[in-house]
Order: C-alpha cells, then structure tokens, then sequence
C-alpha cells in the first residue's frame, strides 16, 4: 500500500509541474526543453531553506515556488521579446539546463553532484492533493482571464494577436513566469517528499518527460496532460522490466503524436466535454 | 601557453562550427532548430568508430564513410520525422518538438542496444606534436582545424556556384516561389539534409577521437546551437565565426579561470548577445517571418 501511495504521490508531484509547461507549451504554443531546470531551482531553494535554515515547510515552499519564478524572468526577459524567434528561448533554455546542472554540482551550499540527503519528508497526499486541486483551479481561472485569452490567441497567429492589441513580449513573460512557478512548486514538494535530491535528477530526460506528457495529452487542454502524465510515471512503475526502453518509446511517441495526431489525446478539449457532449476531442484545429 | 591555448581552443571552435554549420543549414531552409542534429552527430560517430575498429580503415576512409553514414541518416530523419509535417505546413513548434522526439529516441535507442560504455577512437596520429614558435602543438588540433575550415570553405563554394547551391539560397528566401519556378523542393531539402548529415558525421569523428564515444556526446551541440546565435541563426559565415569565437573563449576561460564554470560561461555569453546583439554578428534579423 505504501508502494501504490508513493507512486500516487510522485504523479501528483509530476502532475503540477505538467500543468505549468501545459500552460506555457499547450496553450502559449512555445516550445521549452528546459523546465526541469526550474523544478531544479523550486527543489534546491526549498530544501535549502529547510535543511539549513529551518524555515517553515509551506514557506519553504513558497520560497521555492517564488525562486523559480525569478530565474524564469531573468532567462525570459532577453530572450521573450516579441521581435525574437521562439527559437532563441528554446536554445537559451537548453543552454541554462546545463548551465544550472554545472553550478548545482559545483556549489557547496547543494552538496555537489553528491546531492543533498536527508530533508526533511513533509510532503503527504493531502498536501499535494491541495496543490495539484489549486493548481488546476488557479490555471483554469487564469486561461479564461484577459492574460490567458492573450496567450491562446499568440498561439493561434502572433501577428494577428499583435495587430488585436496583444503584447506579446509582456504575455510570453507571464506565461512563462506562471508556468515556471508551478515547477518550482513541484519541485519543493519532490524535495520534501523523496528527501534526497541531486543535480541528475533534473536532466533534460526530466525535460523530455514532462514534455511528452503535454504533447501526448494534447495541446491547449489542461486534462489530457494531466492524465497523461500520471500514466507516464505510473506505467514504468508497474513495468520495471521496461525501464531502459521507456525514453525510447517517449521519443517515438513524440514523433508519431506530431506526423499523426498533433492534437494529442484530447487536444483543444477537456476530459469533462467527453462526457457532455460525447463529442470531445473531434475538434479539428487549423494548422 | 597562450599559443597552445589558441590552436586548442581554435580547434575545438571548428569542431563547434562544423556543427553549427549543418544546423543553420536546416534553419536557413526549414526555419525551425532541428535538435535532432546531436543525435545525428552521436551516430556519425558510431558509424566512424565502427568503421575504424571493425575494418581498420585509414581516417581518410573512415571520414569518408561517417560523412555517408550521417548523411543517409539525416535525410532518412526528415523523410520519416519532418516531411509530413512540412508538407501539411504544421507550425514550427511541431517541427521542434518531431526533432526533439527524434533526438530522444536515437539516442536511448543506442543506449539500450550497444550500451552507455565509452568507446574510444583508434589513435589516429598517436599524440604526435609539433613545434611552433617554442610550443608544442597538438597535430590533432591543428588538422581538425584546418580540416573544419576546408570543409566550411567547400560548403560556401557549393551554395554559391552550382545550380543546387543557388536553389537551396532562393529557398531560403522564398520556399514558395522556389517551387514555382520548377525546383523540386523535395529534392532540395533531401541535399539539405544530406549536407547537413555530412557536416555531423565529420563533427562526430572529430569529436569522438578527441574525447570518446558514447550514447549521450551529442549533447556538445548545445555549443553550437549558441555559437549559432551567436554568429547570426541561418548564416553559415556566422556559424563559422560564433563556432571559432566560443571555442576559443571557452579554452581561454577553462584555462585561465576555471574550467568548471566553462559552461557557464558560455550561457552567459548567449544571454549577453541576445541582450546587446540578438541578430547575431551576421544575422539577418531575428524576427519571426510572417
């Protein structure tokens, strides 16, 4: 039983910081390959806190969460700007992962490549039940507000977004803030729930997963992703045997998703519309 | 020293800009980063190693093979991974995302059938040195280098004088109106494709018998995706020029600072030109194409 909880719990963890990229890739349509960096920074910020400061745990969190936010903004603001291709950030993103993994490895205040053991293990079921239920309520509340609306209609057409009133460097930035402040969340609780963490643990095949989850849930859906995702980290649990070939078959999955069905699972739809209309996932997007 | 750190630091540069080359060559084209260009590196070096161990081919042999190697297989990539979607214009996001997945699925699929050992390349030159203005010289370096630089130097010849070469520049300023003039696009990004691959496998043994080889060396290319930006996204001149200055600023910090924050380094160097300079040293603008 404490095997199925821990597993739960991990697709919890995993659950938030999907619902952060799926705000920022599913729905602003940009690409990144590095938001396990920020699930690095919310993970280091809010053990150190309490490892050596003990700070309280919610503030820990918080701090953790705040953290991520700040390098998300000092990594966007030269490479966001609307006159920029999307490109730039993708490269940039990828460089600061390793850059980040470098310094984590190197500092002595992380512990080095040795990783830092024996936080403390405050994250329960409940705690990330309640994260994971104010997550999906803050994002939802933000993509129906003026700011979520902006960034969908960036994704559909930048330009025509532009010439509407959009600005698109301010709505990037935010996107990206949001999204990277839901990793960094994430990654507070993974801290104080495996109680060990280390540089390795946030690679780009961290990266690639969470990535997947989104692409295979389906864009510009909040819970395709999120079934998605726990399937993801459920499913190599129950089949250890596969473990070496899971990143393969992420790769290809990626592929197939994007020749075959680039909507995803339920892309441009929610799991409840399935049960209202019967209907959902049919809706065709223009490409 | 400082000459030794020069040559080193010019010779991991033109690694950086064979590598920097093919993937602005895509660019150019495709408009989109074509981040499986790592993986393809990492095969040309499989392909060369085994060329070189199994068949004790000569480096002239096993360039030449490696060259074939990762050529066949970047083209075969796009067939399978990119034309679809090319041809139903999905937008780049969908691109990057097909390349990432192809990235991904290479390179765990060399993990999980030959294994994450490291291999390591024959001694081709045996450590040979030579002497230049008193310091030594590694012969390595120096011939890769010069090679990089040949190799550049034959790209430009290509796209500036042939027929293909001035298909594949009207391709890059109009993809379109090149298909209605009667040039096969097809065709064109397959010889796209195919140069770029060449590039890679001759990055890969490079690469591969200055370090090692192993599952995961494709990961270098995030070097040159910088040292892209850096020289200007989709200008082959600037990939050139971004790949020599990073890698020899990259030598110089590892040597006189500290070689651990290399890598930082070269981040915050990106971050600084898309501050000061986001179109690069010869770019043409960053901006999205409408």
């Amino acid at each position: 039983m404490d095997y199925i909880l821990s597993i739960v719990i991990l697709g919890g963890i995993n659950m938030v910081a999907v619902l952060g990229l799926s705000i920022f890739t599913g729905f602003t349509g940009l690409f990144s390959l590095g938001h396990a960096a920020f699930v690095a920074v919310g993970a280091y910020t809010s053990a150190i806190l309490t490892y050596y400061y003990f700070v309280n745990y919610y503030l820990a969190l918080a701090a953790g969460a705040a953290a991520a936010g700040a390098v998300s903004l000092i990594i966007g603001a030269p490479t966001l700007r609307a006159k920029l291709r999307s490109d730039y950030f993708a490269i940039a993103v990828l460089g600061f992962g390793e850059a980040l993994r470098v310094l984590l490895e190197n500092l002595d205040i992380t512990n080095g490549a040795r990783g830092l053991p024996g936080i403390d293990s405050f994250t329960t079921l409940p705690i990330v039940a309640a994260c994971l239920a104010g997550g999906v309520f803050v994002a939802k509340n933000f993509l129906r507000s003026r700011w979520g609306v902006a960034c969908i209609a960036i994704r559909e057409d930048p330009v025509a977004a532009e010439t509407a009133g959009v600005r698109l460097f301010r709505t990037r930035l935010l996107s990206l803030v949001v999204s990277a402040v839901y990793c960094g969340l994430s990654g507070g609780l993974l801290a104080h729930f495996l109680s060990f963490i280390q540089p390795q643990m946030f690679t780009l095949v961290q990266s690639t997963q969470l990535l997947a989850a989104v692409i295979a849930g389906g864009m510009g859906s909040i819970s395709g992703p999120l079934v998605a995702s726990f399937v993801f980290i459920a499913l190599p649990e129950a089949l250890r045997v596969a473990q070496m070939w899971r990143l393969v078959a992420y790769g290809l999955l990626l592929v197939l998703i994007m020749v075959f069905r680039p909507q995803g699972l339920l892309g441009y739809s929610e799991l409840s519309s399935l049960f209202r209309r019967g209907t959902g996932g049919k809706e065709e997007r223009r490409s | 020293m400082f000459l030794q750190t020069l040559i080193t630091g010019l010779s991991i540069g033109g690694i950086y800009s064979l590598m920097a080359v093919g993937y602005s060559l895509v660019f150019s084209v495709l408009n989109f980063s074509n981040f499986a260009h790592g993986a393809v590196i990492m095969l040309g070096a499989y392909v060369g190693l085994a060329l070189a161990t199994k068949l004790n081919l000569g480096l002239g042999l096993v360039l030449a093979g490696s060259v074939a190697g990762a050529g066949i297989i970047a083209v075969l990539n796009e067939r399978l991974a990119y034309s679809s979607l090319r041809r139903r214009k999905a937008p780049s996001l969908y691109l990057m995302i097909s390349a990432m997945g192809c990235s991904v699925f290479l390179e765990n699929m060399v993990y999980a059938t030959i294994g994450s050992r490291f291999y390591a390349f024959p001694e081709f030159f045996g450590r040979q040195v030579i002497s230049l203005w008193g310091s030594s010289v590694s012969l390595l370096d120096t011939g890769a280098f010069v090679f990089s630089l040949l190799a550049i130097w034959g790209l430009h010849l290509f796209v500036g004088r042939t027929r293909t070469g001035i298909a594949i520049r009207a391709g890059v300023s109009d993809m379109t109106m090149c298909s209605l003039m009667g040039v096969d696009l097809d065709r064109l990004i397959a010889v796209v494709f195919l140069l770029a691959g060449g590039f890679a496998g001759v990055a890969g043994v490079f690469l591969g018998i200055k370090y090692l080889v192993y599952p995961t060396m494709g990961w270098v290319t995030n070097k040159a995706y910088i040292a892209a930006v850096i020289g200007g996204l989709g200008s082959l001149p600037g990939a050139l020029a971004g790949g020599l200055i990073l890698g020899v600023v990259e030598t110089f910090v590892s040597t006189y600072v500290s070689s651990v924050l290399r890598d930082v380094f070269s981040f915050t160097l990106l971050v600084a030109f898309l501050v000061m300079r986001p179109e690069g040293l010869f770019g043409r603008g960053g901006e999205e194409k409408v």
